[in-house]
């Protein structure tokens, strides 16, 4: 048994009482073993003191899905996340954040508001508060208790999350290659969480990114041999301007996901089989965009930004001398994202922006970086842990699949 | 006022089966969850789903294992409609999306399973449960024009009219707390098991059985009510489930000397015999004194080779590391027998139907009944799906040209009465509703679990109706409409109670062992005296015992040896 403090961002939507109306902080003292979950000590403070805090749990076993929130900052499974080793990390950032300017939650800002938290500094270190809020880029219903019906639900009904097999049934069933289904169960792993969701930083940027549960969906069905609609779903996904080419490829997906589903893996599975293997032209320029990234960097080891904006929207020698209207509008178009860039300094300098100006690798730099080309050209090693195994280790099953690697890849925007 | 011809209370496997069923024979159905669909514990079932597809195994032998799985208990006339029909519902499920795992030639493939005398177990990693229902989720979606989702919407009660037929339901929208009566023509119950009951528990929260709750107030009969599976591996304090799957893939039993105990009590099956037999193996290792300190026994599955584990075990891997803090891969993993099925339920036909008009039931809700005194693993997604489809087919059928039902206008208000008296009771000093939950389920998992005798039975019904007493007047925190869990709470536990007690005087009433139930006292099978269903009714007034046959058809009792 231990003593952990649980600091939850609570709101009451009928509450009139001053100090409960609006979004407030409360903080919660339980007692409890430290390999228990932070679920069951939101339990023992919901069982226990106040039976008015909400919280969507069932099966204790990251299997439901239900108890997605946010800890520390991260989004999460509270049953899956053990509240002693919550504490350490609640610790460790609090330590980072004196000493100096990691990133520390959005919640550790606004403690200073008082609503009957504790002040900075009368924790010890040991029993610094574990910081609970409610999942990101969704409504707030009450307490940790989000709107996923009106975000994440709809989102998944998007992507016409069904089999449209492309025949009647057999006889028996579908004769498939046993691998197949094995690629597809990655994303049928998925529980619907919402952690993914949670933590997109594109969905924060634009609301109606489709997003990587919905996404991952998609792949289920885009990767299943016995779905008759591939093409139409990719055209689809390709030209939706909130579809595949929105994700900027910042791995938050990849990185809360409790089931290993990997989402953003399948965002660019989805994207190398419309953009390469079924040679769908956007009306985004996603793939234009994202190949300028493939050639410049190709040539140049780095990213020669003046060159970017061309080859998004008209590639190559022939699109240089002979730019479609629509090529120029989007040129156009883009004038104002690129000053603000220049501005805000993400993009280099006016003057270093002139083509033909941008610096070579030292040395035989550039020679590995084609190695890096010529290797994932000549493999596709699929990253899906159902295949490969958790972390690789001596599993080695990789090899005997498909060969894919995801860096081939890069971002596109 | 909602109308629907059919609706489905509940939205896991069964219920979501049923009320696509229902909607392909062209009626228009509704389909209410306390919580959201994919939330349903349906998700938990991990190892895979029976069915006599391949070549060389007959349905008959899939018959023949439940029959003698079920301690001779099962209804044969049932069992043989599930086991016949089984092949037809796993190449429906492959043909709308499931994907399943395949042999080397792209075929369906299979894996072992307890108490089967064929590997005929079909699966999904371990992830079955969860894949067969979101991919009828998915056709949930697909079938939105006719099909009516209510979710997070909790049902209250059932709504009977004058004649004691059921009419539909009245249900409380979680999100804002208004009440609504739905009205239908056939009302299917596919609420699930009441493992909440009991603690620990493999079940989730939601497991309150109160479905079962509300068949048995309005006038149901409640059959089997005394067999409770426990699970031969769970985790010791959390309850979490390590699926069967594991043996069936070679696992070993090992008691604290490292022996393989299992040669003593099942020779033949070892690890594989029907789960009553290996939880009872379990707990008397662990009573005698061979198991480890913390009253647990090990499982090995350090046996199975690693790519396999990886390939189709992944889910207990991660059970085992996120929960356990072992690498199963590595290491035996301490287990013990725990609550984990409900094996009794609401008594229903093969067609679902209950002895209240209009009323059927379907699932872990239900008892036909095909698992009698012990279900057999990879039998219960089996039973959700065709006893599920059968209700909905004849729900269905039951609704054509039938008018809506008549409901007594007090219905509603005498319901929303109920809710508000709750919300509005004062704290007077008396028990919390979790201390009442937490005493119901030590009190369950210690005297109504693998092992029971007249003294301890008769103890926890003592306890349950003091418990039912104290829990009539726990006052609770939240006043509120929106998301009220603490008002859902209370009702939840009411109806565990009512349940718990039909549990301890059905297993009272049954003075012999019988698959999930054993009676130290009473230690022998008696087929002379017991072979029958003991039926719990309460029309209107205390709970009544009665009996009903066991049905037989090809297959005599005989002794029961794995």
């Amino acid at each position: 048994m231990a003593s952990y403090t649980l600091k939850v961002r609570r709101y009451q939507p009928e509450a009139e009482e001053d100090g409960r109306r609006g979004a407030y902080w409360e903080t919660f003292d339980v007692e409890l073993d430290p390999t228990l979950s932070v679920l069951d000590g939101l339990l023992q403070a919901r069982d226990g003191s106040d039976g008015t805090l909400s919280v969507r749990c069932s099966c204790r076993a990251a299997i439901c899905g239900s108890c997605g929130m946010k800890i520390n900052g991260q989004s999460t499974l509270a049953c899956k996340t053990r509240i002693g080793e919550a504490a350490a990390e609640a610790a460790r950032i609090s330590g980072a954040d004196a000493s100096g300017p990691l990133i520390s939650p959005p919640a550790e800002k606004e403690l200073a508001d008082g609503d009957g938290a504790p002040g900075p500094g009368t924790e010890s270190a040991g029993n610094e508060p574990i910081v609970i809020e409610p999942m990101g880029n969704q409504p707030v219903i009450k307490d940790l208790v989000t709107d996923m019906e009106s975000t994440h639900w709809k989102k998944f009904r998007r992507v016409t999350p069904w089999l449209l097999p492309s025949g009647p049934p057999p006889e028996r069933e579908h004769i498939v290659p046993p691998e197949s289904m094995v690629d597809v169960t990655q994303s049928v792993a998925c529980i619907q969480c919402g952690a993914c969701v949670s933590a997109c930083l594109s969905m924060e940027a634009d609301p109606e990114f489709i997003g990587p549960a919905a996404l991952a969906k998609a792949y289920r069905f885009v990767g299943d041999p016995r779905d008759g609609q591939t093409t139409e779903r990719l055209y689809d996904l390709a030209n939706d301007p909130h579809g595949i080419y929105d994700c900027t490829h910042c791995f938050a997906c990849v990185d809360v996901c409790p089931k290993g589903v990997a989402p953003m893996n399948q965002i660019m599975r989805l994207r190398r089989l419309a953009g390469h293997d079924h040679d769908i032209h956007d009306v985004n320029n996603g793939r234009n965009h994202e190949l300028g990234f493939v050639k410049i960097i190709e040539r140049k080891g780095t990213l020669d930004e003046s060159l970017l904006l061309q080859e998004s929207y008209a590639p190559g020698v022939k699109g240089k001398l002979l730019p479609r209207a629509a090529s120029i509008k989007g040129l156009l178009q883009s004038i104002p994202t690129a000053i603000r860039g220049i501005r805000t300094g993400k993009m280099r300098s006016l003057p270093k922006l002139i083509p033909g100006v941008h610096p070579k690798l030292p040395g035989d730099a550039q020679d590995h970086v084609k190695a890096i080309y010529d290797r994932a050209e000549e493999s596709r090693i699929q990253l899906n842990l159902y295949v490969i195994g958790e972390g690789g280790e001596e599993d080695q099953a990789a090899e005997a699949v498909e060969p894919e690697s995801v860096s081939e890849e890069p971002s596109a925007t | 006022m909602p109308e629907h011809d059919v609706l489905v209370i509940g939205a896991g496997l069964a219920g979501q089966r049923a009320a696509l069923a229902a909607a392909e024979r062209g009626v228009s159905v509704g389909i209410i969850s306390k919580v959201h669909p994919i939330r349903s514990h349906s998700n938990a079932a991990q190892g895979g789903i029976n069915a006599a597809l391949a070549v060389d195994d007959t349905w008959e032998s899939h018959a023949f294992d439940t029959v003698k799985g079920s301690d001779y208990l099962g209804d044969q006339d049932a069992i043989e409609v599930m086991c016949r029909e089984a092949p037809d519902e796993l190449l429906h499920l492959e043909h709308i999306g499931v994907t399943f795992h395949r042999n080397e030639k792209g075929e369906l493939g299979t894996r072992a399973f307890g108490g089967a005398s064929k590997a005929r177990t079909y699966y999904v990693a371990d992830i079955t449960g969860q894949a067969i229902m979101h991919t009828l989720y998915e056709q949930l979606m697909k079938y939105a024009d006719q099909i009516d989702r209510y979710e997070e919407w909790f049902t209250t009660d059932l709504a009977i009219d004058d004649e004691g037929h059921c009419v539909g339901a009245i249900t409380r929208n979680i999100l804002d707390g208004s009440t609504e009566l739905f009205r239908a023509k056939s009302v299917i119950l596919a609420s699930g098991g009441n493992g909440q009951i009991w603690h620990p528990t493999t079940n989730a929260l939601i497991c309150t059985g109160d479905g079962i709750a509300m068949a048995y107030r309005a006038g149901a009969t409640l059959m089997d009510m005394e067999m409770i599976q426990y699970h031969p591996t769970t985790l010791a304090g959390k309850g979490f489930l390590i699926t069967e799957g594991a043996r069936g893939e070679g696992a070993h039993l090992l008691n604290a000397k490292g022996e393989r105990f299992m040669e003593t009590y099942a020779p033949n099956k070892m690890e594989l015999a029907s789960r009553d037999v290996v939880s009872r193996a379990e707990q008397t290792e662990i009573n005698e004194g061979r198991g480890f300190p913390d009253g647990t026994v090990a499982l090995d599955i350090t046996v199975v080779p690693r790519k396999r584990i990886q390939e189709a075990l992944r889910e207990i891997v991660l059970v085992g590391r996120d929960f356990a803090g072992v690498d199963i891969t590595r290491e035996p993993i301490h287990i013990k027998p725990g609550n984990h099925y409900t094996m009794g339920g609401v008594k229903t036909d093969v067609w679902g139907r209950t002895n209240v008009p209009g009323l059927y039931a379907a699932g872990e809700v239900a008892c036909v009944s095909v698992h009698g005194g012990n279900r057999l693993g990879a039998n219960s997604l089996l039973d959700t799906l065709i006893f599920g489809r059968r209700s909905g087919e004849d729900g269905a059928d039951h609704a054509k040209g039938r008018g809506q039902g008549s409901v007594p206008r007090s219905a509603l208000a005498d319901a929303e009465a109920a809710v508000e008296e709750i919300i509005g009771r004062a704290h007077d000093g008396g028990r919390r509703v979790s201390e009442i939950k937490a005493e119901l389920g030590a009190t369950m998992d210690g005297k109504v679990a693998v092992f029971r005798d007249e003294e301890g039975i008769q103890s926890a019904l003592d306890a349950v109706r003091r418990l039912k007493e104290e829990a009539a007047g726990a006052a609770i925190d939240d006043r509120g409409s929106v998301f009220n869990q603490d008002v859902l709470g209370a009702i939840e536990l009411q109806n565990m109670l009512e349940q718990a007690e039909a549990v301890c005087m059905a297993a009272l009433e049954r003075k012999e062992s019988r698959g999930a139930q054993y009676r130290t006292d009473y230690p022998e099978r008696n087929d002379e005296e017991w072979l029958k269903h003991i039926d719990v009714s309460r029309n209107g007034g205390e709970p009544e015992i009665s009996y009903s046959p066991v049905t037989i058809t090809d297959w005599q009792p005989e002794e029961r040896t794995y």
